[in-house]
């Protein structure tokens, strides 16, 4: 993938709606520049393509993104996306949105598009918490860490993103970190080019509401722990039971072809040519 | 399917159909609903008849996911509608509010059942009437209209996605079981009898420099571009100002709100319809809503029979309440019996337009069973 340039980056951003309001050293911006990468790699015409998004930090980012942007409420993205998709196939459904939003109140929402196998590439910016409400936790805080409302630790075992989207039926499925962030546009591109439902975790820092309850109270101490903590899927792969504990693999770890929803659909009811 | 358009027809039709039927003379091309009694039959035809006309039904996970499928649809162009009952009606509130807020057009069916909660299924109730205007939390306006009949039905479904396009606004169409499953004689209209209001849209696009939101006064309905178009708009549920993005300024916060609400209260007149029977020389008006009204006026026909001098209102917009036509009743009015089907939610509107210049008195029913003229003429007539 060729690298664009930051005048490249610059034309797809919204500037006057900068600065962000992210915290210094969140992981956001650099899941966001990732995103941008890949569209402009892609050369996606920018009229075509919308991006909606739910509730939270990361979902303000449509704010900042100069395509048709629509910032939806709570969990609601991925259906809203999925109403858009049907009622206009030519356009490109992207959603951006925070663990919570993902897992938690749009977790059903989740599911059952990753069943259906619609068209729509979903990027997960998973910071562990709600950091946006002060760093409760989410169904994706590992187990014993510490969150807000967890502060002896989280009693419950998190969702593996990958696993319930792979039980649902996402047919690519994807994972990375923001230390790893030259990995991200490619792997983003190619969840935009497959036909069906995509599904790109990434795993982002949130130093200042998630880490500093879990000693990694400043940026660099998240990333330095998501290099320790997650590798690519080769190594991961040879190592033993004992070395693979508190680890996860990242890259493209799976991906299928199946029948895309919105052309299945015109095809059962024989609909004809979509509509551009 | 039905082809009625062509030309006017005489038929014997469901109401839930005639609001179907309706829906797709309006050309609305997307349904998304969960299953749900009394209001499943809209769904059942329309995931056959959408398809044959290009449109696209999509049975979603849930209320919340068909509310937020149809806002998408939406803003992507298509006429397009829900329709549910009470406890699927609950689950969509959320979104109505974001509707209201972002000015997107839908309707939304509610075939009322007795509640609260899983309530009557499926029997009558008009307990909705109040979940209607407050739902959604904030404060926001909507526009509501009640059938009593099943000609009613088509033709307020037909008036709903009108309202909804030319005002941009979530329009609900607030049935109930009785007339949802009611079949009765309608005379379908022609096609060409049948005045279908379009979105306005911009039009070309201005890249960097169109604010969806800016109206010349604050009465005029924004001109907002369909997703697609290369505007680059943005929607949020965020206050926003006149570019869509979110403010935080008091005097922006204000402005939108103060002109959601003016949008449809200068509008009032035009919105408003009411069905009014013997009104002019009464004494005593039956007052009602929805297939109540269908009793109320049968005891008006019976008991002028008998010279008593009595009318009745069938008020067709519930929201915003036309509390003018109250204002200007006949001064010979000295009672009005408000009849609906719960404890009481039409009636307190009635009595703050009336204002205490006309008695106002109340005949409810919660049994889940329709009101019969015999129990609102013993009501009325017995004291």
């Amino acid at each position: 993938m060729q690298f664009s340039s930051l005048d490249q980056l610059k034309e797809r951003l919204r500037l006057d709606r900068l600065p962000h309001l992210w915290c210094p050293g969140c992981g956001n911006g650099i899941i966001t520049q990732a995103f941008l990468r890949a569209v402009i790699s892609l050369d996606i015409d920018p009229d075509r393509l919308v991006i909606v998004s739910g509730i939270g930090c990361s979902s303000r980012v449509v704010e900042y993104l100069d395509f048709d942007t629509v910032h939806t409420a709570h969990g609601r993205a991925i259906p809203l996306a999925t109403g858009i998709k049907l009622a206009r196939p030519s356009l490109k459904a992207v959603v951006l949105a925070g663990d919570g939003d993902i897992a938690a109140i749009g977790g059903n929402h989740f599911i059952h598009a990753a069943r259906r196998n619609i068209d729509i590439t979903v990027i997960i910016f998973n910071n562990f918490n709600y950091g946006m409400t002060g760093g409760q936790y989410s169904p994706l805080t590992p187990q014993n860490e510490k969150a807000a409302t967890a502060m002896k630790g989280h009693v419950e075992p998190p969702f593996d993103i990958h696993d319930l989207a792979r039980g649902a039926g996402a047919t690519y499925i994807a994972r990375s970190t923001t230390w790893h962030a030259l990995n991200l546009p490619a792997l983003i591109a190619g969840g935009m080019e497959h036909e069906g439902f995509s599904v790109i975790e990434v795993i982002a820092g949130c130093h200042v509401n998630y880490g500093k309850r879990n000693q990694r109270e400043t940026a660099v101490k998240m990333l330095q722990w998501q290099k320790e903590h997650f590798l690519p899927l080769d190594r991961f792969k040879v190592l033993n039971t004992r070395e693979k504990k508190g680890r996860l693999p990242i890259g493209l770890l799976y991906s299928e072809s199946r029948p895309e929803f919105t052309a299945h659909y015109r095809r059962v009811y024989r609909m004809g040519r979509q509509e551009t | 399917m039905l082809q009625p358009h062509a030309k006017g027809s005489v038929t014997l039709m469901q109401g839930n159909r005639a609001c179907a039927e309706a829906a797709l003379a309006a050309n609305m091309r997307f349904f998304a609903g969960y299953p749900i009694t009394p209001s499943s039959e809209i769904a059942d035809f329309l995931s056959t008849a959408l398809p044959e006309k290009g449109g696209i039904f999509i049975q979603m996970e849930d209320e919340i996911a068909s509310m937020a499928a149809v806002i998408g649809a939406s803003l992507a162009g298509a006429k397009a509608m829900t329709a549910t009952s009470g406890p699927g009606f609950t689950l969509m509130q959320e979104l109505i509010g974001y509707a209201a807020l972002c000015e997107i057009p839908c309707v939304i069916v509610n075939v009322q059942r007795g509640g609260p909660s899983t309530g009557l299924p499926t029997s009558p109730a008009q307990g909705d009437v109040m979940q209607c205007k407050w739902g959604s939390h904030g404060d926001y306006p909507i526009i509501v209209l009640a059938p009593s009949s099943v000609s009613e039905t088509f033709d307020l479904t037909i008036r709903a996605f009108n309202l909804s396009e030319a005002l941009r606004t979530p329009v609900i169409l607030l049935s109930d079981e009785i007339v949802g499953h009611l079949y009765e004689r309608i005379m379908l209209p022609q096609r060409d009898d049948i005045r279908l209001a379009a979105r306005r849209a911009p039009s070309e696009p201005m890249p960097g420099s169109y604010r969806p939101y800016a109206v010349r006064n604050p009465r005029e309905v924004p001109i907002i571009p369909d997703l697609g178009t290369g505007f680059h708009f943005h929607a949020t549920g965020l206050i926003h100002d006149e570019e869509g993005f979110p403010t935080r300024d008091p005097q922006q916060a204000a402005a939108l709100i103060t002109r959601l609400h003016e949008k449809i209260n200068c509008r009032k007149r035009e919105i408003c319809q009411v069905e009014k029977r013997r009104v002019d020389d009464a004494a005593v008006l039956l007052c009602s809503f929805g297939a109540t009204a269908r009793s109320c006026f049968q005891v008006v026909k019976d008991a002028r029979e008998q010279g008593e001098k009595i009318g009745g209102i069938n008020i067709k917009t519930l929201w915003p309440f036309p509390d003018f036509v109250f204002r200007e009743l006949p001064p010979g009015v000295e009672t009005i019996v408000v009849c609906e089907m719960n404890q009481g939610q039409i009636i307190g509107e009635v009595e703050r337009a009336v204002c205490g210049r006309i008695k106002v008195k109340a005949v409810n029913d919660s049994s889940g069973t329709m009101m019969a003229p015999g129990e609102i003429s013993s009501a009325v007539f017995k004291s």
